[in-house]
Parts: C-alpha cells; structure tokens; sequence
C-alpha cells in the first residue's frame, strides 16, 4: 500500500496503490491523514490502482470523510476498480461519498 | 545503588579451602563497601543448599568441584530445585575439560580456573550478571504478555458465549449458525432472536477492522440489536434505531454492516433490511441459487438518520438461505486467490440440499480446506435457515 500525493490548486489529489487491509489501515490512515494539510479546500482520492480494500480500510476513508466534512471540505473518490465498486456498493458508502468514474471528472466536480 | 547491608547482587561463594572467603572479602572489598556485590559462604555443597534454602535472594553460586559431602558437580544438579532463579559459576583446576564439560551440561553458565584471577572473576560476574538481568527481564515482559493473553481468553468465552449456541425448534425451518474468529476476539457475529407469533429475526452482521476495538463495538452492536428486534416490527426500522444509536457515541468511525431479517415459518416470508452487509444466498432444492436483493442500505454506525430499505422474499419448501460474512468469500489460499461467492454455490450444485446444520459446517470445511496453510485474516461466520421439505 502506498499514498501518493499532487497538488491542484488548492485540490488535493491522493492517489492510493495496492490492498488495504486491517494488517495496514493504520498506515494508510497516518499517510492520508498526513497528506491533507490546512489548505487545502477539496481532496480526491483517486483509488484507479487500488487492488482490495477491506472494511478496515473502509473505516479510514469514513474517518477522513468525517474530518473533512467538519472543516466544510469536500471529498470524493474516482476511478474504482470493479472489485473495489461492488464494496462501496455493499457497504452503501457510495451513497454518502460521491464518487466520480476518473480523476478528471472529479477535479471537475471540485474545481 | 544498593548499600553494605544490601547489596544489588548475592553471590555464593562455596569452597572448603576456608582461606577463601578472607581473601574474597578483601579483594572484593570496593564492590561491597559500595553496595554491589554480598557475598555468603559455604564449606560444601549441603551446606551451600542450607543456604540457598534460607537466602533466597542468592543470585550467582560461584562453586569449587572438589569438596568433602557434596562435590560441586552434584551441587549443580540440586540447585535448580532450591532456586531456579540464578546463575552458577564453576572454578576448576586448569585444564580439567572433563569436569567442565559436565558442569555446562549440568546447568553451570560459565567456568573460572584454579588459581583464580580476580580480574578475570570479576569479568565472569558482570557477565554472568548481564545475562541474569537480561533473563529476568525477559520472563518478565512474557509474564506481562500470559497475563494479556488470559485476559483475551476470557474476553473470546465471553464473546463466544454471548453467540446462540441452541437454535430455535420451530415447525417448518431449522436454523444454524457458527463463527471462527481469526484472532482471539473477533468483530463477526450472528443472532437468532424468538420473536412473537413464531417469527424468528435473523442477524448477521460484520464489525469494520479486528481485535479489541471490533470486539466491543460488536457487543454493543449485537446488544442494541437485539434489543431493537424484539421491540420493534420491521427490520428496516430495527436498523435505523440501531444506527442511531450506534452514532451517538462513534468518534473512532466504526461501522458494523448488518443483515437483518424477519422469517415467518407460516408464510415462509422472509422480510428483511440490508445495512451494507454481503447479501446472503438462496440455494434452491434443484441446486440453483442466487443472492438476495441489497435493499440500499448503508453500513451502521456511518451516519446518523439513514433511512433503510426493505424488501420480501416467499421461500419454498426445501429453499437454504446462507447468511455469512466475507471472512468466507474473501478467505484466500496459499496463491492469493479468493475462495469466491461461486465456490459457496458450487457446494449446493447437487441435490439434495443439506439441513441447516449440515450446510453452514459443508461451507466452513470448503473454506478451511481451500485456504489450506494460508493465515486466517478475517472472521469466518455463517449462519443458515432451511425451509422445511414439502
């Protein structure tokens, strides 16, 4: 698992690679949570070369979303992979985290 | 820093030269002035375990070979039964391998020669010291975790024992359920609930993450859900009181997904809210099967106010529906590969189909066979309701 971070403007781009799993979320959790500094006004969490992601990992992007909201922060995702979709789907986190089909379409969204 | 009265370390000296002792005393004389070393003597090896029977404070036995009673030798064999919390220390004349051989093997941890240096002696002491310290504070820190340990096996009984372990005998159905946690405690669980009118509530549900933390959550999820089961009629309701619970207190964003449902064995309507759990299946008796509809729901404890869906399925008579956890499709094996939602169906693909019993262990066994020497990531549960024969 790795976050990789651009900046926008003042977008916020984390691209995460790899699985997330209970055996790594906490790190996942330190990198994501590191990565979002003051000024910042949206985040997007591009998951395009995300292979799993458990409920574990699930947590930290609920979490993140949470903090963000109470700072009036928008966040969205992009990019999911089928696999990594149907969790959303099951869980019913793409009902209160939007999520875009690419990164392009998410900056737009944020722009 | 200890004082002349007590000193940091005891060692004793055994030795029948009575010599010995002055001349320890006085070349030894800075360590015990300051406090270091106490030093205790014995003429042979009964009176040395007279000694480590009354002082049991003695942390090195430096112990000459050759002595009336009882020889060094035989002394190393019977300390451990005094004190088996100290080093020993062997002198031997020069060049006698023989006998410092079988001193090691019986247990000494180092060996000074005859005529013993005392800078040399004083070399072996602090290692021997060193070693003691370092030992000790190894048992320690085990002692730490064996009681950690008892603590996580008293917490696995209680969560074990809060699961049903009996299941309803209702006319019509049979049910069965069963968890393996990956760890000591784990995050999954189940329920089956008597509500009135013969209906049975049937829960599955999923903590996010493991261990400690999913562990309590999942108590207290499984508390306010049964809770909320037997007061209240519709299962999408029963998910919305849960989840508002759930997020009046939740500053750690955890979220347990939950599949809750209501069985009529009258009707054989099964009337059910999904909140973000892995939809079950239903195997039919020709061996085909297909997953129930998500109802739109949302993991509990995300947020508050969350309206839930619900919906209705009539089973037929011989129909088996699987409630379970993705401990079971996520489990993987050795090369990485997930055991999958098809391998669940594949087990049911030939009539005639199990009872509810046969059925959630037949899955179980698939999972544990197939993940073979591969770890235990997740939670395994799984829970079944088969429909009666026509």
């Amino acid at each position: 698992m790795n976050v990789q971070v651009e900046h926008h403007d003042k977008v916020l781009v984390a691209r995460v690679e790899g699985r997330v799993d209970s055996s790594n979320s906490q790190d996942f959790e330190r990198q994501l949570q590191g990565a979002i500094g003051e000024d910042v006004n949206a985040v997007v969490i591009d998951l395009g070369q995300l292979a799993y992601i458990s409920s574990a990992g699930l947590r930290v992007v609920l979490l993140v979303a949470k903090t963000l909201g109470q700072r009036n922060v928008s966040i969205s995702l992009c990019a999911l992979s089928d696999p990594v979709q149907s969790v959303f789907e099951i869980s019913g986190f793409n009902r209160i985290i939007q999520i875009y089909d690419t990164q392009a379409d998410a900056l737009a969204a944020a722009g | 820093m200890g004082d002349r009265d007590h000193p940091d370390y005891k060692i004793l000296v055994v030795d029948d030269e009575p010599d010995l002792e002055r001349l320890v005393r006085q070349r030894m004389r800075r360590h015990i002035r300051k406090g270091k070393y106490g030093f205790e003597f014995a003429g042979n090896g009964v009176e040395a375990l007279e000694v480590l029977t009354e002082k049991t404070d003695i942390d090195i036995v430096l112990s000459d070979i050759n002595m009336p009673k009882m020889d060094g030798l035989t002394l190393l064999q019977q300390i451990p039964e005094v004190n088996s919390d100290l080093r020993s220390v062997i002198v031997s004349a020069y060049g006698d391998m023989e006998n410092i051989r079988t001193a090691m093997n019986r247990g000494a941890f180092d060996f000074v020669t005859k005529p013993i240096d005392f800078t040399d002696l004083e070399v072996t002491i602090e290692r021997t010291l060193r070693h003691l310290d370092e030992w000790r504070a190894a048992l320690a820190s085990r002692d730490k975790l064996v009681a950690i340990q008892n603590e996580l096996d008293v917490a696995t009984k209680i969560q074990q024992s809060i699961l049903p372990d009996t299941f309803p005998h209702v006319d019509g159905c049979e049910v069965y359920g069963c968890m393996h946690a990956a760890r000591n405690v784990g995050g999954d669980f189940f329920d089956v609930i008597n509500l009135d009118a013969g209906r049975i509530g049937l829960a599955v549900a999923d903590v996010s993450d493991k261990g400690v933390p999913a562990a309590l959550f999942m108590m207290s999820s499984r508390t306010l859900l049964k809770g909320a089961a037997i007061g209240v009629e519709d299962p999408s309701t029963v998910l919305r009181e849960v989840n508002d619970l759930l997020n009046e207190t939740n500053d750690a964003a955890m979220f347990v997904t939950v599949f809750y449902g209501v069985y009529d064995p009258s009707t054989r309507v099964l009337t059910f809210s999904n909140g973000g759990h892995n939809p079950p299946l239903v195997v039919h008796p020709d061996g085909s099967s297909e997953e129930l509809e998500l109802t739109g729901g949302l993991a509990l404890g995300a947020i508050p106010g969350f309206e839930y869906g619900q919906a209705s399925v009539r089973l037929s008579p011989g129909d088996l529906v699987v409630f379970f956890t993705d401990g079971v499709t996520e489990a993987i094996n050795v090369s990485n590969e997930e055991f999958g939602l098809e391998s669940v169906q594949d087990l049911f693909r030939e009539p005639p189909t199990p009872t509810a019993r046969e059925a959630a262990e037949m899955i179980l066994q698939a999972v544990k066979d197939f993940a073979g020497e591969a770890p235990q990531f997740d939670d395994l549960t799984c829970m079944t309701l088969r429909v009666a024969d026509e």
